[in-house]
């Protein structure tokens, strides 16, 4: 979903990095006992590497518990990095006090996952959407109610709902109230955080749909997280698979789909249904064996081994790192699949294969 | 959980997303939820029936004040011996059930036959103000340190946790026993009698506040990992703008729910205590203290009866109102 704008300006800006993240790592201490003693960490996020464009859509999906909202919650610094940097349209705002990082909230914004935990049940509409203003001090022209009424208006609410409790709602409705909320200050980047796995099938299309139009709309740059490929399909420009606090591919959504190189892109992809029955022939069905390793404990050398039916002594040992293996196609496996149609070259620098 | 019909009337709920279009163009007031808690409330006729009992007692309590110590229209402390049967030794009083009669609705104490209704009467502001001033006191400090422990975490939570460890392990009766031994008849100024009272409601509220401690803690924690307060946080909301406008609110209601709760113990620990002997000073009359000196005459039932029922009547109606107003509250019924 790439923004069309009739601003030259924002145009030439297109596609250069906002979101440049490097060597991204979280670990949570694990403390036991009286003088809660550190006797281990959770590796929630061990070592991302990624950037964002300027007005696209990067999806993050996995697993549950492959750290995808500790991620998001990273970029958005509700938490600090334990190593690791991340710039946000220049700025390295990685260890920024919350002093500091408080201006610069405004760029950057996220939807949360689930809508029934995402607003304060004691709070109106009007107190809720407009929170935004009164905790950022940004005025607005025709005062703060009028503003959130506009904003309601934008998600596809009835503006005259601005006294109404969040009970009042339905799932969906509550998702547009917390979405109309990070539109308030108008940020470049928002991270939506499952915006619709908390919701009914049926109207998750709709609010997809909304976030999509306000993309258009609004130049936004979207970071979309997600535990399945199909949801994501058709918003993404590209997308990294996650596995253990990894990346474990990114790509390009069409040459993600189309030719998954990582072993676990391949499985997940296994599981999505193939809208083209032509096709559904040829692809063997891939079932993940076994449960997500520990993230206290993640396995040696390729993080996916324990679960690959591709695995060899040398996944145990080394670790593989995420190299292009194609132009914008990075995959972290020994034998990545899909890859007759390249050689890879020994510096890491993937090119298609003349023949 | 049935929703009350008045609240699943918003047409949003009923259907959610067709309900976004073509609502009437006036504004639309939303109930929050202590006021569908009120209409819950209100039809609970259990509770509201424990209500105008403690609105009852309280009015009672305060006329018993204003009679006895301001007009000195009753006299709980006058003795009827004349009444007082001498002749086998018992010192019971003559008459049907205690000396039930006219002048004495509820009967006399044996031996000295002051007049029950009178103390009941007189005493009852004592009991209730120990108990609801001693549950102000938990209240006020459980809810701070909960919040505090909750919020803050860490080593704060663990420190905090740790004392109210302490607390619920100590011997409050041996304390408050030892307490009274070393209190001065007077302190501040103050009579004997306030300073007695100024020291069970110390003693039964600094000593209860670890159970509202912990319960406000536990909300706390569950709250603060909610998400509205992540989205708080992302706005740039500060700390204090974090623990009074997103986590207070939405403490009020277990933390009302309690103090209703708390306040049928704290009678009955205050009765304990002036059993034991620790309380108010003789003669002043307290419902716990009549009882203490009831349980001295078993043969004699309706001595133990009057007082007992008052403090039962008390307990029952502070309960049911709690459990009428925690349904009422009650955050799964959405
Ligand atoms: N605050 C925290 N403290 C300790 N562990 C955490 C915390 N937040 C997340 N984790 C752990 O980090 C891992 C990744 O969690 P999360 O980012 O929520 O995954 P996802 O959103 O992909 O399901 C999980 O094992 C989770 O238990
Ligand atoms: S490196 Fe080995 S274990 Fe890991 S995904 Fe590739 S083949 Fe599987
Ligand atoms: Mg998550």
């Amino acid at each position: 979903m790439s923004t069309q704008t009739d601003n030259p300006a924002a145009d030439r800006r297109l596609g250069e990095d906002l979101l440049v993240v490097n060597e991204l790592q979280k670990h949570f201490p694990i403390r036991r006992g009286l003088l809660q003693r550190r006797v281990g960490a959770v590796q929630a996020v061990d070592g991302l590497t990624f950037s964002v464009r300027r007005g696209e859509t990067l999806s993050l999906v996995g697993e549950s518990g492959c750290g995808k909202t500790t991620t998001g919650r990273l970029l958005t610094r509700l938490i600090e990095p334990t190593g690791g940097t991340i710039e946000l349209d220049g700025q390295d705002i990685s260890h920024l006090t919350p002093a500091r990082m408080r201006p610069l909230r405004r760029d950057i914004q996220m939807i949360f996952q689930d809508p029934y935990s995402s607003l304060n049940p004691r709070h109106t509409v009007g107190t809720i959407v407009g929170a935004p203003f009164r905790l950022q001090n940004v005025e607005t022209e025709h005062g703060v109610k009028r503003a959130v009424q506009d904003l309601l208006e934008l998600v596809g609410l009835n503006p005259e709902h601005y006294n109404r409790y969040p009970h009042e709602f339905s799932g969906g409705q509550r998702q547009r109230i917390g979405i109309a909320r990070t539109l308030a200050l108008r940020p470049k980047v928002i991270v939506a955080d499952e915006p619709v796995s908390a919701l009914d099938v049926s109207i998750q299309a709709q609010v997809v749909n909304l976030l999509e139009d306000l993309q258009n709309e609004f130049d936004l740059t979207y970071v979309m997280i997600a535990h399945d490929l199909s949801v994501v399909r058709h918003v993404s420009d590209r997308v990294a698979v996650m596995y253990l606090g990894k990346i474990m591919e990114i790509a390009d959504r069409t040459a993600l789909y189309e030719r998954p190189m990582h072993p676990y892109t391949v499985a997940l992809l296994s599981a999505v249904p193939i809208p083209d029955t032509a096709r559904r022939g040829n692809r063997e069905r891939i079932r993940l064996q076994g449960d997500v390793p520990s993230p206290i404990n993640p396995p040696t050398g390729c993080r996916f081994h324990t679960r690959c039916w591709k695995a060899q002594e040398v996944c145990k040992a080394t670790e593989p790192p995420l190299i292009s293996l194609a132009p914008g196609h990075q995959a972290a496996c020994h034998f990545p699949e899909n890859k007759d149609e390249l050689t890879v070259d020994p510096t890491g620098a993937a090119t298609a294969d003349p023949a | 959980m049935t929703a009350p019909p008045e609240v699943t009337g918003s047409a949003a709920e009923a259907d959610p997303e067709a309900a976004l279009k073509g609502v009437s163009a006036k504004a639309i007031q939303g109930r929050s939820l202590g006021q569908i808690a009120w209409l819950r409330l209100k039809r609970d006729k259990v509770a509201i029936a424990g209500a105008i009992v403690i609105v009852l007692l309280v009015l009672f309590a305060v006329a018993g004040l204003l009679a006895d110590r301001v007009f000195g229209w009753v006299h709980p402390n006058e003795f009827h011996q004349d009444l007082i049967d001498t002749q086998n030794g018992t010192l019971a009083p003559i008459g049907f059930f205690g000396g039930m009669g006219p002048d004495h609705p509820l009967g006399i104490e044996p031996v000295n036959g002051r007049d029950l209704l009178a103390r009941i009467f007189s005493g009852a502001w004592i009991s209730l103000l120990i108990a609801l001033l001693a549950t102000v006191v938990s209240v006020a400090i459980g809810t701070t340190l909960g919040v505090i422990a909750g919020f803050f975490g860490g080593w704060v939570d663990t420190l905090i946790s740790r004392a109210m460890d302490i607390f619920l392990a100590f011997p409050l009766l041996v304390f408050a026993m030892a307490l009274v031994g070393v209190l001065p008849d007077s302190v501040f100024g103050l009579s004997p009698e306030m300073v007695r009272i100024g020291m069970l409601i110390f003693i039964i509220g600094f000593f209860n506040w670890p159970y509202i401690g912990r319960i406000v803690r536990g909300q706390t924690l569950s709250l603060r990992e909610r998400e509205f307060v992540d989205a708080a946080r992302s706005l740039g909301a500060r700390g204090p703008y974090i623990l009074f406008r997103e986590l207070l609110p939405n403490l009020v209601a277990p933390i009302l729910v309690y103090a209703t709760l708390l306040v049928p113990t704290n009678i009955l620990f205050e009765s304990a205590l002036s059993f034991l002997g620790v309380g108010i000073n003789a003669p002043t009359a307290t419902w716990g203290g009549m009882l203490s000196e009831a349980s001295r005459f078993y043969t004699m039932p309706h001595f133990a009866l009057w007082p007992g029922l008052a403090i039962f009547i008390t307990v029952l109606a502070f309960n049911l109102f709690g459990d009428g107003l925690r349904d009422a509250l009650d955050p799964r019924a959405r």
